[in-house]
């Protein structure tokens, strides 16, 4: 059974065009929101909280309800009647539920769900959702979230602490206290995301004869969430069918978090009977789909005076938002055997903590955990060299794992599968130039220009271990639960009865060319061309083969999916072989398969069709050699053996392959505007075999870009009272064309011996390895021991320039009250003259009836003391209408010296609360100074979204409003009022 | 252009991709809602539906524009050119796709249509554009999968494959 080769075979290892590209290009792609949708589906939009942390005290649904068009209003009483809270990963007291029930824990948590005939209406009806909620305090980082005082977002787990582990490997302490030198190093690394450009879409239905759910999801796997999702609904596994659409537009770990959506897009298709659909907009998106964790770290390492290092101590607190959702907290744990990097250090201890606070929920990304290890990791590299006098490269050297170890368990448990480190490092500062850029970084310091190089040896686990996430239970409570291990991947090769061959993975890609790479493998083994190979790839649990495993993650797909194929195609080929043999009249073991057809070895012209072969089993059974020969559909299930559960030392190999990567950058930053320019990017990989060397290169160039982003622009910035600040793409601010270069990307294989065709995964590395290569590059530049991402120009300035000082001539104005400091506040001050005397301004301003009269669309104005007054108004801006519960009211009586005026509006858009101190002082009779002094706030969507322009803008208009109250109060200038400053403040959203 | 009531359906016709289209809509409706969910046309795609992603960009008249900001109503008896126009035949792509598919210029393909319409005004007008202007016309698209290389490389590709087409 020889695969020969007068065919240009084999087909893998070439850059073959994309079998998918075709439909794409001209717009025929099938994702989500393309196909069509039964007769009668609704439409859902979400009503998403405005406040980072709130008490819920009532949701009134009733006019949303009755809005023609709306079928259903769900709220988390509905939910919570019909499903139960979403699986929690450790073991605390604490619910993770699809949508807020009393209270609400960051912006975007879901509020209510409405179903509408379109999506249009459903948005007008979010509008007509009326929730007062009562503003906590929040808690942002993850550091303040451990304070005894800290606001606690879950009371049933008496403070913000989900889980906290200690781990030891070796005698670090022993290490320690031998040591010549102890370097540390502490890193808060940000949230970013990865960001697909199509968002997250479910259409869900309900048969309510079964109790079943049917569901269509731009879910990514892994399908162990299927579990979850079907716990939630409270249905078997077996009533709920999920399936992907055949294309996805992007998901890099993202689309995973798709799931809660699923819940209760679910729950959604129960109450109103019928089909209902929902496509994730960008704001909710950006505000309330999924991100990694943001970590703090402090890594300390033990260092010999030659810079080997003997033994590492981690601290990681890790920050996973608002809730736990599954499957973290596996961003924290997924490295874990992967501790101490590409480095051969004996002496480990760990403790992890897992925090919650007022943000959004985290979970997959690519790199998931990854850029939050390698960030101090070789952040501390760098610094050992520059503590100990020595040569970065030289500490690198000194510690890399040696040529020779392979395979090399790790002191965590990992067993590093293959590669040769040193030669790859070697190649790459070879081949990069490195002699080059050191000369071009002494030249350019002459001339007082910052330069700095920058290195990182990364390795790249892939093909996750199921069981790598029972790390953070104890071994008691591990033996318990039973064990959790391996990594079980399928793959399917159906014959049909014209012998065409069709192959079905449920590896779920979103881009990386899946179905070509598999068209090669298999087309490979049986002798056809790729092009006769039909590969699908969208899912349905209830007809494909598939396990907890299954999906697009951890870069699993070239080293496991890949494999599975090929082992599908190999048993296929030897079924088809033994029924060849009897009618060629030669030994199975004679049988070759090759350009389409199935020979006999020695005789080439004693041949048949593939195809006849292969419909033998459809059209004549009986003619099979016997019945175990039967060739019509393979399905292969594989786990590699490696994949071992935690022991009892906690010891865990947590992936099954380990690719290397050696990085280096060269920066300049600009002196005057503190721009990072990357001069050079390098970028080593040892990836095992490469299938598809196009695609590698792709995977890598899109993985850098990603992590330019993460290192040079990207945030999920929030205030500290909770305020999502990035909710619109020019705020998360995504690398164009114009920021991403092209990095030299370079190779050294050593085939992993542990899956069926020696590849590893690739996608993820550089976002584990470039962030800090880049980070270690600006530190080298700067001369300065701390870069935080990420490196945005305005954060780099203060290294550059040192810090702003104040402007001359003016005071800044401060808040007053102390609490007003953990707002997003804005101050502003001013007077105005006016010739009226102070006592006729004064009766103006104590006529609060008198200034709602002049706010247009007000309605519904109610006097609830003489000093007191709410209002509903209306307002209208460019296509968006909204309608706001307003309050105005007026205290501190000084007559006729001074108040204190104050104003609020909350409505869809957000909320706004102003408070202004007014002064009147007659410098001459009938003749007033008004003065005033204002503090704002302001939240919900306008800070997402206007958050750019808000600050001046609003300082501009809240100057305009005392100044028209000053003309009104004159007589002169037109009417104006708080209301028209609210209604303006508003309308930047 | 006729006021139009908030609460109605408005007839709107125009001509997408050389042949009429029509359908109704509120004057509020999208013009990439419109192309999506009234003609069918789902081959433009929806990022963002702020002016930022760039996935919705169809030609409008001539020019590309975002469909995403641009209302249904607006462009009544206007030209229109989205992605599914730009092969010459179902079963043939066109320079710029075949080079997107040499080059690998896309991955998810989400972000391509928008990419593919810009280039190909681009490459029409401006059949000289050098390889900063490619870039900078392709700043106002995101892709999230490529890392621009690929894209960059196929649209140079496509630029010096027309220039030749012209020449001959």
């Amino acid at each position: 059974m020889d695969v020969t080769a007068d065919e240009p075979r084999p087909w893998l290892g070439r850059s073959l065009p994309r079998v998918e590209d075709a439909a794409l290009l001209i717009g025929r792609g099938r994702y989500i929101d393309d196909l069509g949708v039964p007769p009668g589906t609704l439409h859902a939009a979400i009503l998403r909280s405005p406040h980072g942390h709130a008490e819920i005290v009532s949701i009134d649904p009733t006019r949303a309800r009755a809005l023609p068009g709306v079928t259903a209003v769900l709220v988390g009483s509905d939910v919570q009647a019909h499903s139960a809270s979403l699986l929690v990963g450790v073991k605390a007291p604490i619910e993770c539920w699809p949508i807020a029930t009393d209270r609400v824990r960051y912006v975007g948590e879901p509020v209510a769900v409405v179903a509408a005939r379109d999506r249009y209406v459903a948005e007008d009806a979010l509008d007509l959702i009326e929730v007062a909620y009562r503003p906590l305090p929040a808690v942002i980082d993850p550091r303040a979230a451990l304070a005894p005082d800290a606001p606690v977002l879950h009371p049933g787990l008496e403070g913000n602490l989900a889980s906290d582990r200690v781990f030891r490997y070796g005698d670090p302490e022993r290490a320690f206290a031998d040591a010549a030198h102890r370097v540390a190093i502490e890193v808060d690394y940000p949230r970013s995301a990865c960001t697909p450009i199509e968002t997250y879409g479910v259409v869900a239905e309900y048969d309510p004869g079964l109790d079943a759910y049917d569901v269509l999801a731009n879910f990514q796997g892994p399908f162990s969430i299927h579990a979850v999702i079907a716990r939630a609904l409270k249905v078997p596994g077996n009533r709920l069918r999920l399936r992907t659409p055949p294309d996805s537009g992007g998901s890099f770990g993202v689309k995973q978090g798709v799931f809660p959506y699923i819940v209760l897009i679910a729950l959604a298709a129960r109450a109103t009977g019928r089909p209902v659909k929902w496509i994730e907009d960008r704001l909710e998106h950006l505000a309330a789909s999924t991100c990694a964790t943001n970590r703090f770290t402090r890594l300390e390492a033990a260092v010999a005076a030659d810079g080997r290092i003997t033994a590492l101590t981690w601290d990681q607190i890790e920050d996973c938002g608002a809730h736990l959702r599954a499957p973290e907290p596996a961003t924290l744990y997924r490295m874990h055997g992967n501790m101490t990097g590409a480095y051969d250090i004996r002496n480990v201890s760990i403790r992890n903590r897992v925090v919650l606070t007022n943000k959004m929920p985290t979970g997959l990304n690519r790199g998931f955990g990854g850029p939050q290890v390698y960030f101090p990791l070789e952040r501390l590299m760098q610094r050992i060299a520059h503590e100990l006098g020595l040569d970065p490269l030289d500490v690198i050297r000194r510690n890399l794992v040696p040529r020779g170890a392979f395979p090399y368990r790790t002191a965590s448990g990992a067993l590093l599968d293959s590669g040769d480190y040193a030669a790859a490092m070697e190649s790459a500062l070879l081949q990069g130039g490195v002699a080059e850029l050191i000369a071009r970084r002494d030249a350019a310091r002459r001339d007082g220009r910052l330069y700095g190089i920058g290195y990182a040896a990364v390795v790249e686990p892939s093909v996750s271990n199921m069981g790598y996430i029972t790390t953070v239970l104890t071994a008691a409570e591990r033996r318990k639960a039973g064990p959790k291990n391996g990594a079980q991947s399928t793959a399917t090769i159906a014959l049909d009865p014209v012998g065409s061959v069709t192959v079905h993975v449920a590896s779920v890609p979103q881009g990386q060319g899946h179905r070509t790479v598999l068209a090669q493998v298999v087309a490979d083994v049986l002798g056809l061309k790729p092009a006769e190979v039909r590969v699908v790839t969208d899912v349905d649990t209830a007809k494909d083969g598939w396990s907890i495993a299954s999906g697009n993650y951890s870069s699993r797909f070239a080293p496991a999916v890949t494999g599975a194929a090929h082992l599908a195609a190999m048993r296929l080929r030897e079924r088809l072989a033994h029924i060849a043999a009897a009618q060629l009249n030669v030994p199975a073991v004679d049988v070759v398969f090759d350009g389409g057809r199935v020979q006999a070895r020695r005789n080439r012209d004693n041949a048949l069709s593939f195809a006849r072969v292969a419909a033998a089993s459809h059209w004549a059974p009986g003619t099979l050699p016997s019945e175990a020969d039967t060739a019509i559909r393979e399905t292969v299930f594989w786990t590699p053996p490696e994949l071992t559960a935690p022991n009892d030392a906690d010891e865990i190999n947590s992936s099954l392959c380990h690719g290397f990567i050696f990085d280096i950058c060269a920066v300049e930053i600009d002196r005057v505007t503190a721009e990072v320019r990357i001069d050079r990017y390098v970028s080593m990989h040892d990836c095992g075999r490469m299938l598809h060397p196009g695609m590698v290169a792709g995977q890598v160039n899109g993985g850098f870009a990603h992590a330019l982003g993460a290192a040079l622009l990207e945030e999920h910035a929030y205030g500290p009272d909770g305020s999502l600040l990035t909710g619109t793409l020019a705020d998360y601010l995504i690398p164009t064309a114009m920021e991403v270069p092209e990095p030299l990307i370079l190779h050294h294989e050593t085939p992993s011996p542990l899956t069926p065709l020696g590849a590893k995964g690739v996608g993820e590395g550089n976002c584990m390895s470039t962030p800090v290569c880049i980070a270690n590059a600006v530190a080298d530049a700067l001369g300065v021991a701390d870069v935080s991402l990420p490196l945005l120009p305005a954060r780099l300035a203060q290294q550059v320039h040192g810090p702003e000082k104040a402007p001359r001539g003016k005071t800044p104005v401060r808040p007053a009250a102390k609490e007003a400091a953990s707002e997003r506040q804005l101050f502003g001050e001013g007077e105005a003259s006016v010739d009226a005397p102070a006592t006729t301004i004064w009766a103006m301003l104590l006529d609060p009836n008198a200034l709602m009269a002049v706010v247009p669309g007000a309605h519904a104005i109610e006097k609830v003391s003489d000093t007191c007054f709410t209002a509903e108004i209306t307002l209208g801006i460019g296509p968006v209408k909204g309608r706001y519960r307003a309050t105005m009211e007026l205290s501190d009586l000084d007559p006729p010296r001074a108040l204190t005026l104050t104003g609020s509006a909350d409505g869809a858009l957000g909320f706004g609360r102003g408070t202004g101190q007014v002064t009147l002082r007659e410098e001459a009779p009938g003749r007033t100074v008004i003065g005033y002094r204002y503090q704002a706030a302001i939240g919900g969507k306008v800070a997402s979204i206007g958050g750019r322009l808000l600050d001046g803008a609003a300082r501009v208009i809240i100057g305009q409003f005392f100044a028209s109250l000053a003309r009104q109060a004159g007589g002169g200038g037109r009417p104006a009022g708080l209301w028209a400053w609210l209604r303006r403040l508003l309308g930047f959203a | 252009m006729p006021r139009l009531s908030a609460d109605c359906r408005h007839m709107v016709s125009f001509t997408l991709n050389g042949a009429p289209v029509s359908g109704e809509a509120e004057p509020r409706m999208l013009l990439s809602d419109f192309l999506r969910y009234v003609v069918g046309a789902t081959g433009t795609h929806v990022g963002c539906e702020h002016g930022l992603c760039g996935a919705c960009t169809v030609e409008i008249d001539g020019q590309p524009g975002r469909a995403c900001l641009t209302l249904a109503v607006q462009v009544r008896g206007a030209q229109i050119r989205t992605v599914e126009g730009l092969a010459p035949a179902p079963d043939r792509l066109s320079v710029l796709q075949e080079c997107f598919r040499e080059h690998h210029g896309l991955q998810c393909g989400f972000c391509t249509p928008g990419i593919l319409v810009t280039l190909d005004a681009l490459l029409r007008d401006n059949p000289a554009a050098s390889e900063p202007e490619i870039r900078e016309a392709l700043a106002g698209h995101l892709c999230r999968c490529t890392g621009y290389v690929s894209i960059m490389r196929a649209a140079l590709a496509a630029q010096q494959r027309l220039g030749k087409k012209t020449d001959a």
